[in-house]
């Protein structure tokens, strides 16, 4: 299982998503996009999943941030693919922020 | 997290968009990232503490910037418009070091012991032999503890010996994060950067642009003229400028009658905006969302902002509390904690004037060898304000200028408010130099285009605020004493009146 801790970067075994840990879990567990675990991103070897070829309804955005309530995980998803993601078996859900106006 | 970890996510996520310069000429933010690893690798090499860079504004600053953050290397910009010896004493200080000069400027530098002086075109012709295949395969690892510092800022330094204000990755990662989206911007987005590299604005604008993909130009140093021009022949969407910058900037807009049609968002700081700039600034570019940005170094830059709706209802108010408004700095930003103080430290009620303390993980409140950051995580700026009852935030200044007559708290800028409405005075600047009966009294340095009758000034601050606002001395003056990004040099002032008015022939009224 995968050490996530802010700043390490994963690829999804089942699309293109990429994602980067902001905020590391309370506990460790499995974060999976589109049901199967993340990969380490320099991992080149391509998983055994097979690709999903539909986008899910909880599809990761790029430049959106996913937040696990309970374990206070927060992933920035990095690159869009298909998959939603899910921690613990627990589906992310958006994180909501205004956006500012740019000030620099 | 570290700082380059922002390009390398925008290399993977847009290799072949521009990122630095022209459309035509510039680099990509895959050749961005693949020169900012070169670099790293020379920096790494070298023993070294710091990078320090020394020069204007160029494209390599951003390259030198991440590269410095990827060598675990704190990047220390400096002022190279200091005089010699003050120069050299910052270059002793950020020892040892790799010393990035302009060529005209590596002169200046030599003789500082234990640093590793080059010119920038040579470190870079140097970097641009490395093997970049073997670099990438190689995959640098990111110094990955949070705790790294990323910046060294040294503030301007006009009440002693510039201090070293320390910005860790994590006070920039979470100043990015909490204000910005990711790859947001869009491919037609270009921001002009005209404030120094050794200004935290300089800093701050170079990761907002590069985490949200939006090509950066930069100006070598600033001129009103080039920036209009390279505004419009480079279809600049974004800037950020000074409060003189803008003056200056509204001269040649109004001068040459033009618009600026790109331009969609301009942000200013990094001091007192008067009223007329930036109203004559709104008329001039109606379609340009105006953004009041404050904050400081020691808090990774913007902490409130007043934005662009918020202007035009000010601007648009027919009250004088909602017109006030226009030179308020807006709202806190919504991830940080701010509170007004007093000097018992105890928050204070809206409308009460008290030091601004601000609480939030883009709060460094760090210098070298000093924590001000209380470990609560609270930290004082120093600032003077107060919050008006929807939570406008208004500066007042720095909390050393306030002037205490009879016991009473005077904030110059209310007074300078009330004086620079007169179309006759191009500037003023109120201090307190020392009375005798009333502890300090109020003095007025104004610079006027056309006579002025002092008595009809101080029946204007009378009636706009109060008898004991109104200045006791008027000193008029060829100019007031800023420093090269815009500050007042208030406490140079100071000095000046004092010497002046003991001279007592200049002063009238």
């Amino acid at each position: 299982m995968i050490n996530l801790i802010a700043g390490t970067r994963l690829r999804s075994a089942v699309c293109d998503m990429e994602g980067i840990v902001i905020r590391q879990p309370e506990h460790p567990a499995i974060l999976a996009c589109g049901g199967v675990p993340m990969v380490d991103v320099k991992n080149p070897a391509s998983a055994s999943a097979e690709r999903i070829a539909q986008a899910e309804p909880n599809r990761a955005l790029i430049g959106k941030r996913y937040v696990d309530e309970e374990s206070g995980l927060e992933v920035l998803c990095s690159k869009q693919g298909l998959g939603g993601l899910s921690f613990d078996g627990r589906p992310l859900t958006l994180k909501q922020a205004k956006p500012l106006p740019a000030s620099d | 997290m570290n700082i380059h970890l922002f390009l390398e996510m925008a290399a993977d996520a847009a290799p072949d968009r521009i990122a630095i310069g022209t459309r035509a000429t510039g680099i990509t933010y895959g050749e961005l990232l693949a020169m900012s690893r070169r670099a790293a690798q020379k920096m790494t090499e070298a023993p070294i503490r710091t990078v320090t860079y020394c020069g204007l504004n160029r494209p390599e600053v951003p390259v030198a910037l991440f590269a410095a953050s990827l060598a675990g290397k704190p990047f220390t910009p400096l002022n190279y418009r200091l005089p010699d010896a003050d120069l050299k004493r910052l270059l002793e200080r950020s020892a040892p070091s790799l010393t990035l000069c302009d060529a005209d400027i590596v002169k200046r530098c030599e003789g500082v012991a234990d640093i590793h002086l080059q010119s920038v075109d040579a470190f870079f012709a140097e970097c641009a032999h490395r093997d970049t295949d073997a670099q990438e395969s190689g995959a640098q690892e990111l110094a990955e503890s949070t705790e790294d510092i990323a910046v060294v800022l040294f503030t301007s330094g006009t009440t002693a010996e510039p201090k070293a204000a320390i910005l860790r990755h994590s006070n920039l990662v979470n100043y990015v994060l909490s204000t910005l989206e990711f790859l947001s911007a869009d491919e037609s987005e270009a921001a002009l950067i005209s404030v120094p590299p050794y200004h935290i604005a300089g800093m701050s604008a170079l990761l907002t642009s590069v985490y949200c993909g939006r090509r950066i130009v930069s100006l070598p140093a600033f001129d009103p003229g080039v920036w209009v021009d390279t505004v419009i022949a480079e279809g600049i969407t974004h800037a950020m400028v000074v409060p003189t910058m803008l003056k200056r900037i509204v001269e040649v807009i109004a001068e040459r009658n033009v618009t600026l049609p790109s331009l969609r968002a301009l942000s200013y700081g990094g001091g007192r905006m008067p009223a007329a700039v930036i109203e004559r600034a709104m008329d001039l570019l109606p379609e340009v969302g105006f953004v009041n940005a404050y904050g400081l170094t020691e808090t990774s830059s913007t902490i409130a902002i007043l934005d662009p709706a918020s202007h035009r209802e000010a601007k648009a108010s027919g009250t004088p509390e909602g017109r006030r408004r226009l030179s308020s700095v807006g709202k806190p930003l919504p991830h940080l904690e701010l509170e007004i103080r007093d000097e018992n430290e105890a928050a204070v009620p809206a409308g009460v004037v008290g030091e601004i303390w601000v609480r939030g993980s883009q709060v460094s409140g760090e210098y070298e060898g000093r924590k001000v950051i209380r470990d609560d995580g609270w930290f004082p700026t120093n600032d003077a304000g107060w919050i008006d009852d929807e939570g406008f935030l208004f500066v007042e200044g720095r909390l050393d200028d306030v002037i205490v007559r009879g016991g009473e708290n005077i904030s110059p800028a209310e007074i300078e408010d009330v004086l620079i409405t007169n179309s006759q005075i191009d500037d003023v600047a109120v201090v307190g130099l020392p009375d005798e009966e009333w502890g300090e009294k109020i003095v007025a340095a104004i610079v006027v285009n056309a006579p002025v009758c002092i008595d009809q000034l101080r029946n204007q601050v009378r009636e706009r605020l109060r008898s004991t606002r109104v200045p006791s001395v008027f000193v008029l003056r060829e100019t007031l004493p800023y420093n090269d990004t815009g500050k007042l040099l208030r406490r140079q002032l100071r000095q000046e009146l004092a010497a002046n008015i003991s001279a007592s022939d200049a002063a009238v009224g």
